[in-house]
């Protein structure tokens, strides 16, 4: 089973366990993961997802879709690493993946 | 003053719910009003995934937001309800006779028997960019939306964002503005490639200046703002003269003033029982997303199932000496004739 680290704003660091399949913003909410809203429920059409994946690991996730990087722009302090949590599928290749969740999503 | 508008029911929230809503208690003779805080129907169907497609609806293997939506105004379409669109209800009283008083923010009163409440996530709202002192300047130098344009002649005018809004309202202000300058974070906009092109002639005519980067601070005494600092993609900090900034970020749901009402709230959702769907207080109904009870999933078909049997209580405190026969569609005439079928 894959793990995913999520890192708040603030610095603090939850690992938890993710399903092959699922994305990394339903392991969020799954495991009350502050500071991801997902107020759409996975529809990439609200950008309150928003994460910033580690710099180890951008290359692996790969960058946003054209529709996911339109969605980017609903979104604030936008960075390269960016992308849409709902976005990202959990596979055995992300496992460890390290994201920073942003202060704050709308 | 406007008139005060009396009727039976008052639905908040034009989504699927609000709309069945319509439907469920038509079926039993009661009209109703509908008010949402959009400019249009569906809720977040219509907002948030119009052409995306759902697939759990029973009986509609495959139907997008927008389509839903549709099949819902044609299916209530024999009940006339009355919408109000872009009005939010602002305030809420209980009158000494048991019915409500509710006001909304363009002035609209309405006095009625029941209210039902089917607010999904809240009203949407515009999403305020993350500048700590952004509140400071709002309703002198930012603004939302634009109400009166001739409020803006003459002014050195930001807009930020790169879809429809902002380039709709950068090619309706600049023949207004002393200066109109765009920020966004790419040279890519999402918005109508006509006016990409109208906003990109603009900028090769030297008349609109666009800068690429993302805003950081406002700066000006008093929310009399002078400048707005952006941060170029290099990690440099521009700083831009301005006296009205037009941030358009998309939109956002808050709880907005139901949490005011004085009704039950639990984690920004309303508790109801599940015979009548219910609040704390009589009267008051709660459908679809905004409400939760044990078992509660956030489905469109639950929030039909609601509105079911929300009609059947609030036809007995609407009309408390009427005999309540159930029927089906099928079958009766009666309920055939109010569709306007038989």
């Amino acid at each position: 089973m894959p793990s995913i680290t999520f890192i708040s704003s603030s610095g603090e660091a939850r690992t938890v366990d993710a399903t092959n399949g699922s994305t990394v913003m339903e392991t969020a909410l799954q495991n009350g993961i502050p500071e991801i809203e997902a107020e759409c429920g996975g529809a990439c059409s609200c950008a309150t997802c928003h994460v910033y994946v580690d710099a180890e690991w951008t290359e692996k996730v790969g960058g946003p879709s054209p529709m996911e990087e339109d969605m980017l722009d609903f979104a604030f302090e936008v960075k390269p690493e960016s992308r849409l949590s709902c976005q990202i599928k959990v596979s055995d290749t992300l496992d460890g993946l390290k994201v920073h969740t942003p202060a704050r999503q709308g | 003053m406007t008139e005060t508008i009396k009727t039976d029911a008052v639905i908040i929230g034009a989504g699927p719910c609000g709309l069945f809503a319509v439907f469920e208690l038509g079926l039993l003779d009661i009209k109703a009003h509908v008010v949402d805080i959009l400019d249009k129907v569906g809720g977040q169907c219509a907002e948030l995934y119009p052409e995306k497609p759902i697939y759990d609806i029973p009986g509609l293997p495959e139907v997008t937001g927008q389509q839903l939506t549709e099949n819902l105004m044609a299916q209530i379409k024999p009940f006339e309800p009355t919408f109000h669109l872009s009005e939010m209800i602002e305030s809420l009283e209980k009158l000494p006779d048991g019915s409500f008083r509710l006001g909304t923010n363009a002035g609209t009163v309405f006095e009625t028997k029941v209210v039902i409440i089917a607010a999904g996530g809240g009203s949407f709202q515009p999403k305020k960019p993350p500048i700590s002192n952004v509140d400071e300047y709002e309703g002198q130098s930012v603004f939302y939306a634009v109400r009166k344009m001739e409020a803006f002649r003459g002014r050195d005018i930001l807009v930020a964002g790169g879809g429809d809004s902002a380039l709709d309202w950068l090619l309706n202000l600049q023949p207004l503005a002393n200066s109109m300058t765009i920020v966004h974070r790419r040279d890519d906009f999402r918005a109508a490639p006509d006016s990409v092109n109208k906003m990109r002639a603009l900028v090769a005519e030297g008349k609109v200046n666009l800068v690429i980067g993302q805003i950081g601070e406002l700066k000006g005494p008093g929310g009399k703002l002078e400048a707005a600092a952006v941060k170029l993609p290099d990690g440099t900090v521009s700083e831009i003269k301005c006296d009205a900034l037009l941030p358009f970020f998309g939109l956002t749901m808050k709880l907005g003033p139901l949490a005011e009402w004085g009704i039950n709230l639990e984690q920004n959702l309303i508790p109801v029982d599940t015979e009548k769907f219910e609040t704390s207080e009589p009267g008051i109904y709660a459908i679809g997303d905004i409400n939760t009870y044990p078992g509660k999933l956030k489905l469109i078909l639950s929030g039909f199932h609601e509105a079911a049997l929300m009609a059947q209580s609030a036809i007995r405190r609407i009309n408390p000496d009427k005999k309540v026969v159930f029927q089906y569609t099928t079958s009766s005439t009666n309920l055939q004739k109010k569709l306007g079928v038989a």
